[in-house]
């Protein structure tokens, strides 16, 4: 469904060059739950924006159902590690659920329910008319995510969305993304650098290398489903995978000169 | 009474009493200072009630204040039109940067011959004078909250489709208005002081022409009047567009707050 085809992106020009991605490539398939992880620094964000179009590559494609992304598609929504500064403090939780579905052309009835369910989804029923600032940092998570729900989006993309919130609201928000993302049937790339958290949601991990940032390695995670929090991270392939994934890591580190 | 509560109510007190002790100290001693330019305060505030209550209301304060609103209502809507324009565009701002800082190097006063040689002396002259001094706070703040919309809120914008005038109206201007009424709050004091100016310089009615022209029929407590009703004014319009403020940027004070929290 989604193809990143030898992604490179390079920022500034002659003695100044960084390259940020080189010559990167995977596929997402349909239904699919990818997670991308890597060490910090290593130019996550820059590949998410570049698969959401809001960053030019500097070679090689990302495409969407065999279209080349030039520009953000329609089919994609993206969910920013910063909730507070994507949300819009001036409007309320239902205003900034609606705003992207404004220009889409939907009946006033038809909004009204896409609002509601995708609020209802994460477990903001008794919220919906607070503002972002009457909330707190998981809950602010949970209004972008209904945000991206409501849009009907074929592929959404997190960027380490739970980052910034607490251990006990990241293991409920982990949760309540597997969970839409069923009801939803939506195909999902989340990029996060907690290795724990890429082995327990993904169908797929993604490890990058530093930069220049390439693939290390594509790991099958088959762990069963559904997933729990206590479980699920106590199943000895859990173990396995996430060492795994923290020794392929750890070794790409070692062969580089320290800096 | 907890101690917080205590130093509240002491402040409260204080800010009314103070102006209140000054007016008084003022009313003792212009009765027995017996001065020709100070007059007795009861007489001026005689003087004030025959004068502004209510006749001279539609002869002179209605003319005055109609020229600031619509001197500063067109500052206002050409201010933020333009500011958008050199706000969302790098190029544009490069381009007029030299103009608009010479615009408003500009002292103001300075135009009065020029609006007075080609408008003549009528209202669009005044008109023309505030809504030219009150244009450039409001046009430079404008440009600081439109280059200054977080970047995230942009991409925000980009991924969900949201452009043109829906970005203007629900992202852009927004985000930009706590900047936009900061321009509004210094241009609406420069708009009360040209149009004193413009009155005294060519009028025949107008607040500030009747302050001129008490002076030189030396009618001091007349001219003393129309001085504490321009303080008046200049109090209530200040108000008026805090209240205003505190109404439509609710979200913003609330907002940092909850971000210190």
């Amino acid at each position: 469904m989604l193809e990143v085809n030898g992604l490179s992106k390079t920022y500034g020009e002659g003695e100044r060059t960084t390259r940020a991605l080189a010559e990167l490539s995977f596929t997402v398939a349909e239904g699919e739950f990818v997670c991308v992880v890597g060490p910090s620094g290593c130019g996550k964000t820059t590949l998410l924006r570049c698969m959401a179009g809001l960053l030019p590559p500097t070679s090689g494609s990302v495409s969407l159902r065999g279209h080349v992304v030039a520009g953000p598609p329609e089919q994609v929504g993206f969910v920013f590690q910063e909730y507070s500064r994507s949300l819009m403090p001036w409007l309320s939780v239902r205003d900034n659920i609606a705003l992207p579905l404004r220009h889409k052309r939907l009946g006033k009835a038809e909004r009204t329910r896409l609002v509601e369910e995708a609020v209802e989804s994460v477990g903001l029923t008794g919220f919906i008319d607070h503002f972002p600032w009457e909330l707190s940092g998981g809950m602010q998570q949970r209004v972008a995510i209904a945000r991206a729900l409501a849009y009907e989006p074929e592929i959404l993309l997190m960027d380490e969305p739970f980052a910034s919130v607490d251990a006990q609201t990241r293991a409920d928000l982990e949760d309540l993304v597997l969970r839409v993302r069923k009801d939803y049937g939506v195909t999902v790339v989340f990029v996060t650098h907690d290795i724990d958290e890429a082995v327990y949601l993904g169908d797929r991990v993604v490890v990058l290398t530093q930069p220049p940032t390439t693939v290390q390695e594509v790991l099958a995670v088959n762990l069963p489903e559904p997933r729990d929090q206590v479980e699920t991270k106590e199943l000895p392939e859990f173990a396995h995978l996430r060492a795994h994934v923290f020794r392929a890591i750890k070794r790409r580190q070692e062969l580089r000169p320290a800096t | 009474m907890n101690p917080a509560r205590r130093r509240r109510i002491l402040l409260i007190a204080l800010e009314a009493g103070v102006p209140l002790a000054v007016l008084a100290g003022w009313w003792v001693w212009s009765v027995g200072a017996d001065s020709f330019y100070f007059p007795a305060l009861p007489t001026i505030l005689t003087t004030f009630a025959d004068t502004w209550l209510f006749e001279r209301v539609g002869s002179d304060v209605v003319p005055s204040l109609a020229r600031l609103a619509a001197g500063f209502g067109i500052a206002v809507v050409a201010g933020v039109a333009i500011g958008t324009a050199l706000g969302l565009s790098p190029v544009a701002r490069r381009v007029a940067g030299p103009l608009v800082e010479f615009g408003r190097a500009v002292p103001p006063p300075a135009l009065l011959p020029f609006g007075m040689l080609v408008l003549g002396v009528g209202d669009a002259m005044k008109v023309f004078v505030i809504a030219v001094v009150c244009l450039w706070p409001v046009l430079l703040n404008t440009v600081d909250g439109v280059r200054g919309v977080d970047p995230t809120m942009l991409d925000t914008a980009r991924v969900y489709g949201i452009g043109g005038l829906e970005r203007l109206r629900r992202i852009v201007w927004p985000s930009a208005l706590p900047q936009v009424f900061a321009g509004m709050r210094t241009s609406l004091s420069l708009a009360l002081i040209l149009m004193v100016i413009s009155e005294m310089v060519a009028s025949t009615e107008g607040i500030g022409y009747f302050v001129l022209e008490s002076q030189r029929s030396f009618a001091i407590a007349e001219m003393w009047s129309g001085i504490v009703l321009l303080g008046v004014l200049g109090y209530l319009l200040n108000a008026a567009l805090a209240l205003l403020e505190r109404r439509v940027l609710r979200w913003h004070r609330a907002a940092l707050a909850s971000a210190l929290r």
